[in-house]
């Protein structure tokens, strides 16, 4: 099987995000960058699918010179090769604009793909929108928020998490599968698997070169304004034993906070 | 026309499908265009939105829409979209509405604005806000193409209360053809016992480390059981834990949610999860340590043992909500 997984370079999750609302952007200093912890999920998918199956398993980046780090962590668990499509443009929260990018990449530099693995949602942008945009864009069938994967031959059952149950869906190759918690559990990579993706070469290709129109290329996200949440006020402790806080509780979310 | 898709689930059409219909009919009304609906689902069911007030539904039926596919439904959606050229297109922010939007917009040629917690019209046209970073940065942002593709979070939007059935349902047959849809829904398969998902429930009950085993989240489920459309959510770590499935984790890395209640017990509050539940509209927390930082986000704090104050609650709820 030839397996691509799109991985994004994204703050981690206990980041405490400052915002620069001259730029309307989110100030970088200070920040820890990561692999989207949901693309983990993938890379592991890939990596026991290549395992069972045999085939190779590419990581690609759409995003700065930095994401390089993010493709050595997922070559370093194991991904055979890693390509970053080098794209200079700050986060944008365009998520049509990266799907086009990838959609792009798959039909001109490896239209053999059979699976595109990608996290649910990548930290940050918070979309969870290009996993379905590549798939139209290409043609491709979906399953999306997944937990399980089989793959059998040409065709595929995924089981994805909706409210209160989960749906099968069955599809054909190729196809778009983007991963949830609990789909695996990812592997730490080894002192070994890190030397060896130190080594490894990754080909850049700038975003420019795959020959998008500059019309597709265009963002259509028109940023107003970035914001901080409004701060809350200090909140009541409610003191007394268990007995007397549990009712001046249910008597405030009644009464004051008109919840209950 | 402000288009909105309405979700169905056996036959029934969803809450937050409603939600998205009443703040489409709103946003329509600033801007003086009519709100239409697009439903796939039974005849019943699209004869009862009408009571919405949307100026059309227009049903959609084909063979190839029997099973929901995101593929075969933003064909569906996208063959509507060309005849009717809705200036936008509302979707909920549920499940179905997160897999279908995105996939409906790069159809269009359209990016899309996700999981929407404000939509405004302003110089006549539409500009939405919507949580990043789980909610640690608030983005307010237009779309610079037509139609406008929007997922709704479930749970903020207000309901506008049924009127006198006005509008006429539309009958369609979208060219969906057969073979070009690849990849369906096969089955649904129920959790069990489990009705209502954190990211819809108006009430969630979560726990986190400080409650110390999984036998003890019994104790949130027979909270939740007492509330009127409650779940039981948690933190990472009672769920890295194994304490409790991850379908449950709420914050950056489970499911941003904006109920109308929400407790965490036994929960320090890490910022990754006050960012997933920070929107919720009243927040109780309990907790032993009077520093935890759950409390600077809580509306109604207690400092204390969650085991004494859980069955101390239960009783109070009982009383009260019998009332």
């Amino acid at each position: 099987m030839n397996i691509l997984v799109f991985v994004k370079r994204v703050p981690d999750t206990e980041s405490k995000i400052r915002i620069n609302r001259e730029a309307k952007a989110v100030a970088e200093e200070g920040l820890n960058f990561v692999i989207s912890p949901n693309d983990e999920y993938a890379v592991e998918e890939a990596l026991r699918l290549r395992e069972a199956k045999g085939g190779r398993v590419t990581v690609v980046s759409v995003g700065p010179e930095e994401a390089l780090t993010t493709l050595r962590k997922a070559l370093a668990m194991g991904a055979d090769e890693a390509i970053l499509l080098k794209d200079d443009l700050k986060e944008a929260y365009d998520p049509l604009r990266t799907a086009r990018v990838i959609a792009r990449y798959v039909r001109t530099k490896d239209p053999s793909a059979d699976l595109l693995l990608f996290g649910r949602m990548s930290v940050g942008a918070d979309n969870s929108a290009v996993p379905a945009m590549a798939a139209e864009l290409l043609g491709f069938p979906q399953a999306g928020v997944v937990t399980k994967l089989e793959i059998e031959g040409a065709s595929g059952t995924a089981l994805r998490e909706i409210e209160g149950a989960v749906e099968k869906i069955a599809f054909s190759l190729p196809a778009v599968v983007s991963a949830q918690k609990g789909l695996n559990e990812p592997r730490y990579e080894t002192l070994k698997g890190i030397m060896a993706a130190k080594r490894k070469t990754i080909p850049i290709i700038p975003v420019a070169e795959l020959g998008l129109a500059p019309e597709e290329a265009a963002l259509q996200v028109e940023v107003v304004s970035l914001e901080a949440p409004a701060a809350k006020q200090a909140g009541k402790i409610i003191p007394g034993t268990p007995e007397e806080a549990a009712a001046a509780l249910v008597a405030a979310l009644r009464n004051e906070a008109k919840v209950i | 026309m402000i288009l909105t898709f309405i979700e169905t689930r056996d036959g029934k059409v969803k809450k937050s499908s409603l939600e998205a219909l009443s703040e489409a009919k709103r946003r329509a009304a600033e801007l003086g265009l009519p709100a239409a609906a697009a439903l796939v689902g039974p005849a019943e069911a699209a004869a009862d939105l009408l009571k919405y007030g949307p100026s059309a539904v227009f049903h959609l039926e084909a063979p190839a829409l029997a099973a929901y596919s995101a593929q075969g439904f933003a064909m569906a959606l996208a063959d509507l979209a060309k005849d009717v050229s809705p200036r936008a297109i509302f979707l909920a922010g549920t499940a179905m509405g997160r897999d279908l939007g995105p996939r409906l917009a790069a159809r269009l040629g359209v990016s899309i604005a996700s999981d929407c917690t404000k939509v405004a019209v302003e110089n006549g046209g539409l500009v939405f806000t919507r949580p990043i970073y789980a909610g640690k940065a608030f983005l307010t942002f237009s779309l610079k193409a037509s139609p406008a593709v929007a997922t709704l979070r479930p749970n903020v939007f207000p309901l506008i209360a049924p009127e006198a059935p006005a509008g006429e349902v539309v009958r369609r047959e979208p060219a969906v053809a057969e073979g070009a849809v690849k990849g369906w829904v096969a089955e649904i398969l129920r959790e069990k016992g489990e009705t209502i998902d954190v990211a819809e429930a108006d009430i969630i009950v979560s726990g986190g480390r400080g409650m110390k085993g999984p036998e003890n989240f019994a104790l949130l489920e027979e909270l939740a059981a007492i509330l009127p459309r409650a779940a039981v959510g948690a933190s990472r770590s009672a769920v890295d834990s194994g304490w409790i499935g991850h379908a449950h984790q709420v914050g950056q890395t489970g499911k941003t949610v904006s109920p109308t209640l929400y407790f965490a017990f036994g929960i320090s509050g890490a910022i990754q999860h006050l960012a997933g539940m920070s929107s919720s509209k009243v927040i109780v927390a309990v907790n032993r340590d009077a520093e935890a930082p759950i409390f600077k986000a809580a509306d109604y704090g207690i400092v204390g043992d969650l085991f004494a104050v859980i069955p101390a609650l239960k009783t109070e709820l009982k009383k009260t909500l019998a009332e």
